[in-house]
């Protein structure tokens, strides 16, 4: 059995202009084994699997693919397709307005002739859902669905195919614990089913516990790849393979304390959809203290970006119906970012891409955005004192690119998250709220970002931390807020909480509703 | 999906300031990088060559080359302010009847024995007006701008047949607004005895100076900041060749009659909007929104008052386009303005402004309403018919545009 390969990847090397993305890559999935990928980012897992799916053919990189003993040679993602492998990608590719059983049968349709038979559609539909525990009315639009039931439709459209090797690139990035734990117990049950699953994934407590084998990615090339059903391993090993080096403490130490002056604070806050006049925030309160982490932990939905949208300004469709917001003591109401950044509130975004970064701008202009006032001398932008600026932002806080005139949408994932928090430095604000500050980045990146936190807040700025990686928020917060359900279920100092004491009151709800 | 190409190499060391390298290299380096900018420069001379050549040089003859500068001035201050709007992600269709509309209210005045001096503020004014109706439809009811200004095209059109119905074509004897597209500027006095217009020749040089100036400038602050540039002797060339261009033209000017009225305001609004964009808060957010809109909103950039702006500027400049083109045809009639707002888009896209948003230089339209214009001057010359000229200019649009999306998907 251990020889048994379902896919062997031989000596493959795939170059882009000026960079060698894989060098030489060797890469075997034994039959029925969850083979977990993991590397920085850049490191080539993802290029790894597009040249495995087809979507750089053949031709375009060099190296052989062996599937069940056979070489392959993929021209397109059909190709791959027909051979019975899937990618499941981290942005999922569902039609919201389309219903759970034309998702899954999408582009596979089931056919009488010409004509699309819906009732053998709708009973299949049902028959996959099963198999990945969707437990639905197939006929429900997928636009209802949360992001994790979401990827169990996407499963159930790989399984619909007959599919032998399932490839989930960073599967739970997006998910919440809960949901994460579901999503691994249905790999574990597919595997039963003897379906082979090749798992990209940053979260190394995750990969430990449902890895078969792990392979460790870096700079393109095959670093290890360790039988973790025969040797013990632990995360230090894994991330000393990434980054080539130990990395003591995960979370840096800070040098300062809190004060006790409140900078911020929330009052009864609470906000409901303008159309359907359902609640999403309720009556929350919450304090932040000069030179103060706080936390914000909760599962997917809790509100969490919500409440940091509301209070910043940007509320399409939302209506603040109750509450007060104090800044430095003073009562206030933001009706547009504009106002929130004036009055030194800032807030990165969770979807650096989507909504914080202008990629097709270089690194100073996306630095200078938001703090352009400070660089008008008359009409004109002092473009002289922008590269100064951005130069200063670049040292102080390394975001490695090679010059400030470099498009933003070129840089490493870590990178680019560095440009999207240093851009609200600019602003100078009293209070920086931070939205999943670390998703997507590697472990190095990581270090960097909680460092760059903690000399804020040395230097007297306060931050509000949202996260949904709860090792995170603990490691970094003074204080945390745990939130589900749309308000605050309990509030907890550092020191005394707990994974557990959060978990619990994360999950202090009523059954989780399905929207 | 993620982008991971370039990680590596951007995120890898300082790259070393500009490395030697060949001339050679270097120039296809340029051709490659820029090559949308250079294609339609290379187009513009192959018009030329062509109708050249096909017009036995009755093409470049001053005559009518002055009479292009006339005929794309207006199409030259639509396509400046399309290309705000093609920018940030809107288009508006009804330009070429606002401009028809407006026209023939400035015609209907003039008509009235109104004096130019009130005629074109209120004119201008009426152009805002409209903008601040179609600003307001797309930017606070949220209809989109292709319905908004699809509606605004039959809107206005139905205007213009509506105010010239009692009359048809307006006559324009006004003699101070025909000089708009018909007239050129004074001369020096001291120019009576050359056998060249003077003035025309010292803005020509002024101009070469002041470019040669701004452009060195630009380049020492690249330097300063160890930012690529070209090579010197590139940079030369390229310095030297804008020059001759600059020179050849106003010298054709000033053997002719002097430089027009036209190609001066069109000057002047393209000055002022190169600025805007380039120089100003303003302008920032208008490539901020068009780059990413949601990441404008909350980098605390009040979209929806941009963009709002930014349709008043449109219909602003679309009935100075009214103006210019009344003032050539001395004259308004029903179907002015027919078919304006393709040439305006078409001039944009050839200039060089992204399909997607984002990106474009008002500069660069100017040359795109060039060629486009060069176009369709030529055309009339050779009597090409007006059926195929359509079909030619739509042939030459969804090119450029089919261009712009293969090169860009390169990048």
């Amino acid at each position: 059995m251990a020889g048994d390969f379902i896919l062997e990847m031989r000596s493959i090397t795939k170059e882009f202009p000026g960079v060698k993305a894989l060098d030489n890559v060797a890469f075997q999935v034994r039959r029925g084994e969850i083979h977990c990928l993991v590397g920085e980012n850049g490191a080539g897992k993802s290029t790894l699997m597009k040249i495995l799916s087809g979507v750089y053919p053949v031709g375009t990189f060099e190296g052989e693919i062996i599937l069940n003993g056979q070489p392959q040679q993929f021209r397109s993602i059909g190709d791959s397709t027909l051979c019975g492998i899937a990618i499941i990608y981290q942005e999922l590719a569902v039609f919201p307005e389309l219903t759970i059983y034309e998702n899954i049968f999408v582009g596979n349709e089931i056919t009488e002739g010409m004509v699309i038979d819906w009732n053998e559609t709708i009973v299949r539909a049902a028959e996959v859902m099963r198999r990945v525990g969707l437990n639905m009315d197939p006929a429900t639009k997928v636009k209802h669905l949360s992001v994790g039931q979401r990827q169990l439709v996407e499963i159930a459209k790989a399984l619909s195919k007959d599919v032998q090797l399932l490839i989930l690139d960073e599967p739970t990035a997006a998910l919440n614990d809960d949901d994460s734990e579901n999503l691994l117990n249905l790999l574990r049950d597919l595997k039963e089913q003897g379906v082979t699953s090749i798992m990209i994934s940053h979260k190394l407590k995750e990969v430990l516990a449902i890895a078969d084998t792990i392979t460790v990615l870096r700079d393109g090339k095959v670093i290890k790849s360790m039988d973790a059903r025969e040797q013990k391993i632990t995360e230090q090993d894994i991330i000393r393979y990434m980054v080539g080096r130990e990395i003591e403490n995960i979370y840096p130490a800070r040098k300062s304390s809190p004060s006790k002056e409140v900078v911020f604070e929330l009052r009864n806050w609470s906000v409901v959809d303008r159309e359907t006049r359902r609640e999403i925030l309720h009556k929350v309160n919450l304090k932040v203290h000069k030179g103060e982490i706080v936390g914000i932990a909760g599962l997917m939905g809790a509100g969490r970006t919500e409440l940091a949208m509301s209070l910043f300004g940007n509320v399409p469709g939302y209506e603040i119906t109750e509450g007060e917001m104090l800044v430095k003591g003073r009562p206030m109401r933001f009706r547009h970012p504009y106002d929130a950044i004036e009055n030194g509130v800032a807030y990165a975004t969770e979807d650096r891409k989507g909504k914080g970064l202008i990629l097709i701008q270089d690194v100073k202009f996306n630095i200078s955005i938001a703090g352009l006032k400070r660089l008008v001398r008359g009409l004109v932008v002092n473009e002289n004192e922008e590269i100064a600026v951005a130069n200063r932002f670049k040292e102080a806080f390394d975001i490695r690119t090679p010059s400030v005139q470099t498009l933003v949408g070129t840089l490493s994932g870590g990178n680019q998250q560095k440009t999207a928090v240093v851009k609200w430095l600019y602003t100078e604000p009293d209070l920086l709220i931070l939205d999943e500050p670390t998703r997507g980045i590697d472990v190095g990146a990581k270090f960097e970002i909680y460092t760059l936190m903690n000399q804020l807040v040395e230097q007297g700025m306060s931050i509000i931390m949202i996260s949904s990686e709860l090792l995170e928020v603990l490691g970094m917060s003074d204080r945390i807020y745990v939130m589900a359900e749309g308000t605050i279920t309990g509030e907890l100092p550092a020191e005394e909480a707990t994974e557990e004491t959060v978990m619990a009151m994360a999950t202090r709800t009523r059954e989780v509703p399905v929207r | 999906m993620k982008t991971q190409k370039a990680n590596a190499s951007v995120s890898r060391a300082q790259q070393p300031p500009q490395a030697q390298q060949s001339l050679g290299a270097e120039v296809a380096a340029l051709l490659r990088e820029n090559i949308r900018e250079y294609a339609m420069y290379i187009a513009l001379v192959v018009i030329f060559i062509t109708f050249t050549i096909a017009t036995q040089g009755l093409f470049v003859s001053p005559r009518n080359l002055v009479n292009l500068v006339n005929q794309t001035g207006y199409v030259a201050v639509l396509a400046i302010g399309m290309t705000l709007i093609l920018i940030i992600r809107h288009i508006d269709l009804s330009v070429g009847f606002v401009a028809g509309f407006t026209g023939a209210v400035a015609a209907l005045l003039l008509m009235n024995g109104w004096n130019v001096w009130l005629v074109i503020p209120i004119v201008l004014l009426c152009g805002i007006v409209i903008g601040i109706y179609q600003g307001f439809l797309v930017t606070v009811i949220g209809v989109p701008a292709f319905v908004t200004t699809l509606a605004g095209m039959f809107i206005f059109r139905g205007l213009l047949s509506w105010v010239t119905a009692g009359t048809g074509t307006i006559i324009v004897r006004d003699r101070t607004f025909l000089q708009f597209s018909n007239g050129y500027i004074p001369d020096l006095p001291w120019g009576a005895s050359l056998s060249f217009h003077l003035l025309t020749m010292l803005i020509g040089l002024v101009l070469v100076a002041f470019m040669v100036a701004t452009q060195v400038r630009a380049r020492r602050s690249l330097q300063r900041y160890n930012f690529k540039t070209t090579s010197p002797v590139v940079f030369g060339a390229q310095l030297v060749f804008a020059s001759a261009l600059i020179l050849g033209g106003t010298w054709i000017m000033a053997t002719y009659r002097g430089l027009p009225w036209t190609a001066v305001i069109v000057a002047c609004v393209l000055a002022i909007y190169h600025f805007l964009l380039t120089k100003t808060r303003f302008g920032r957010h208008i490539y901020a929104i068009g780059g990413n809109p949601e990441a404008a909103e909350l980098s605390g950039i009040k979209v929806r008052r941009v963009t709002f702006l930014v349709f008043c500027s449109m219909s602003l400049l679309a009935s100075l386009a009214g103006i210019l083109y009344t003032s050539r045809l001395a004259s308004a009639t029903p179907t002015a303005g027919l078919g304006f707002e393709l040439d305006a888009i078409a001039s944009s896209y050839i200039g060089g402004v992204s399909v997607s948003g984002g990106i474009g230089r008002v500069t660069n339209t100017i040359v795109g309403a060039l060629v486009i214009m060069s176009l369709t001057n030529g055309m009339n010359l050779l009597g090409v018919d007006i059926s195929f000229q359509y079909m030619i200019k739509g042939l030459i649009f969804v090119i450029a545009v089919a261009f712009d999306i293969i090169t860009g998907s390169r990048r």
